[in-house]
């Protein structure tokens, strides 16, 4: 599926993802309705199903919220593109079944509003906009089957009920 | 190309005959930690999701310690949940009031953790028990509660730095001195990923409470891990306390490091993280007239009996400075109980200190010694971000006990070699 780019720059943190003052509640449409609100308060209005956010370095540092991944999941993005994550928000994203992707060179060269689309099986980024194709490490199948299921939790769930 | 010491024992646990740095492994655990804040979310998650039982009922582990003795009624009925939940699964490691402490010194204290284990906590100072010769990291709660039903975690193994640790530290020189130092040189996102593996001559004047406060700060430079090789030290202290069989991995030598530091330990000086992040460090003699309203010794970074036995040899027979609230708290029942055996109690009692149950308490700013606006605090616990211990406008310095008692008898930041 292609996704329109939301650029940001570096070290994106939880609690611009998804500010503290939010953090009283666990429904994922209201979270997704402040995702970003601190650096983009339009991201909210103008994010489309499948849409991409493209970052610098250490993308969702600071706390260990999973509320962060679960509001950008929410809102509808596809998968998140960045030079480097931070260690816990990497686990989370992947935990809950938001797909990241580390890529400094697909980062360096796509530009806000740019058409892309993601391979996450083969690891590929492709920008339609600019026709650049960029490979990077695909994730192994354990780690794409927690993502596939939704989430490290729907994905035991599942496994339990077959047996 | 070799492993090192974190990537054989990720390779072990994955079943693996070798790994590689940014690669994605499923590893088996040999323990997995939740506490009186993170339990809960997992719990809930866990249930939700229609998991009956856990994998092993004797390899998770879960401490109240936070927020305990419970401070309030919130606290109260995250504990109960976690009780219940710990009863009616005939969880074998449950700690309560009575028997708790704080969880990174009492799991390996209780023989729970040792070398070549895989561990999981949720808790971001779980890399604590790389002291052992361990691989622990800390994780979310959805980590724990998968981990708590599969007895498996996914990792990303870790490219590695290392650290070369040489001659002996001069008196008044702790772990806590090195690991600020270290912190200071490289910054809170100095390791970031990555494992910060200790090596060189001078491990040997590092006993186990050092290495334990080494480990614990790794994450306080963005590591994903601390890990020290086991050596006389380490088999000493496992020695009729751990549980399972050690297994003892070495670094190959042909081993990886994105980096190498030297570290001369003869030529570091107490040092002090100011407010506020553990990076902005200055060593003693640069640290100028700062007045101080609180000390505290305690947490799963300078809570052991040899804390204790820093500060009660600093303290003994002196007076607490007027207008210095000073808490001290045994990280476990047990260094309680030998701090008081060997007459540390009475020491700091005299001195007028107070001295309470183990929690974690003041270092997260839960209970037992909040700061308020403008309030200064000399600790010996890891963190000192905004707000950490209290009011937005309140700070934290780190130190050693040795500096946060003599800090205590002064009224300002002080070096007992100054008294
Ligand atoms: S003592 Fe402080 S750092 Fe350690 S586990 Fe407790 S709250 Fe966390």
């Amino acid at each position: 599926m292609k996704g329109k780019v939301f650029k940001y720059g570096d070290n994106v943190d939880t609690d611009v993802i998804i500010p503290a003052r939010y953090l009283n509640t666990t429904s994922e449409s209201e979270l997704a309705a402040h995702c970003m609100e601190d650096i983009d308060p339009d991201f909210a209005k103008n994010v489309k199903k499948g849409d991409i956010i493209v970052a610098r370095n250490n993308f969702g540092c600071g706390s260990s919220r999973e509320h962060a991944p679960i509001a950008i999941k929410a809102s509808g993005i596809q998968c998140v593109i960045a030079n480097t994550f931070a260690r816990i928000f990497y686990r989370n994203a992947i935990n809950i079944g938001l797909p990241i992707l580390e890529c400094p060179e697909a980062v360096k060269e796509i530009n806000p509003n740019d058409e892309v689309s993601v391979d996450l099986a083969k690891g590929v980024i492709t920008n339609h906009t600019s026709g650049k194709v960029y490979y990077t490490h695909p994730f192994p199948e354990s780690v794409q089957e927690i993502i596939k299921s939704g989430g490290l939790m729907n994905k035991l769930k599942k496994e339990k009920l077959n047996g | 190309m070799g492993m090192t010491m974190t990537q054989k024992i990720l390779a072990a646990h994955a079943g693996l005959d070798s790994v590689q740095p940014g690669q994605l492994i499923t590893a088996k655990l040999d323990m997995i930690l939740g506490n009186d804040i993170t339990a809960p979310v997992a719990i809930k998650e866990f249930e939700k999701a229609g998991l009956d039982n856990v994998f092993d009922r004797s390899r998770v582990a879960l401490v109240m310690d936070h927020f305990t003795p419970n401070k309030d009624i919130k606290a109260a009925e995250q504990c109960k949940c976690v009780r219940q939940f710990a009863y009616s699964k005939d969880i074998e490691n449950f700690f309560d009031v009575g028997e708790m402490g704080v969880e990174h010194a009492l799991l390996p204290e209780k023989g729970l953790v040792g070398p070549g284990d895989c561990i999981i906590g949720a808790d971001s100072h779980t890399c604590t028990y790389g002291a052992l010769g361990a691989f622990a990291t800390g994780v979310g709660s959805t980590d724990l509660a998968a981990a708590m039903f599969s007895g498996e975690a996914w990792f990303k193994v870790p490219a590695a730095l290392k650290f070369m640790l040489k001659n002996k530290p001069a008196k008044y020189v702790t772990g806590k001195d090195i690991i600020l130092h270290i912190i200071g040189m490289i910054g809170v996102d100095g390791a970031l990923y990555k494992s910060m593996e200790y090596f060189g001559d001078g491990l040997k004047y590092l006993s186990i409470d050092d290495r334990f406060t080494i480990a614990n700060m790794a994450i306080e430079a963005g590591a994903k891990n601390g890990i020290f090789p086991v050596d006389e030290i380490t088999q000493k202290y496992i020695k009729d306390r751990f549980q399972r069989t050690p297994a003892v991995f070495e670094a190959d030598e042909d081993a990886v490091y994105e980096k190498t530091y030297e570290i001369d330990l003869s030529k570091l000086k107490p040092t002090v993280a100011f407010p506020h992040l553990p990076s902005n460090t200055r060593e003693i003699d640069n640290c100028g007239d700062i007045k101080i309203d609180q000390v505290v010794i305690g947490s799963c970074t300078n809570g052991r009996l040899s804390d204790l036995e820093i500060a009660a040899e600093v303290l003994k027979g002196k007076k607490v400075a007027k207008g210095v609230r000073v808490i001290i708290i045994p990280a476990t029942n047990q260094v309680y109980m030998d701090a008081m055996e060997k007459g540390y109690i009475k020491t700091f009692m005299e001195a007028g200190a107070i001295v309470s149950t183990p929690t974690c308490g003041p270092c997260l700013g839960g209970h037992m010694g909040i700061l308020a606006e403008g309030e200064r605090a000399v600790a010996t616990t890891n963190r000192n971000f905004v707000g950490r211990m209290g009011h937005p406008k309140s700070e934290v310095y780190l130190a050693s006990p040795y500096i946060a008692a003599a800090s205590a008898i002064t009224g300002k930041i002080s070096s007992p070699e100054n008294l």
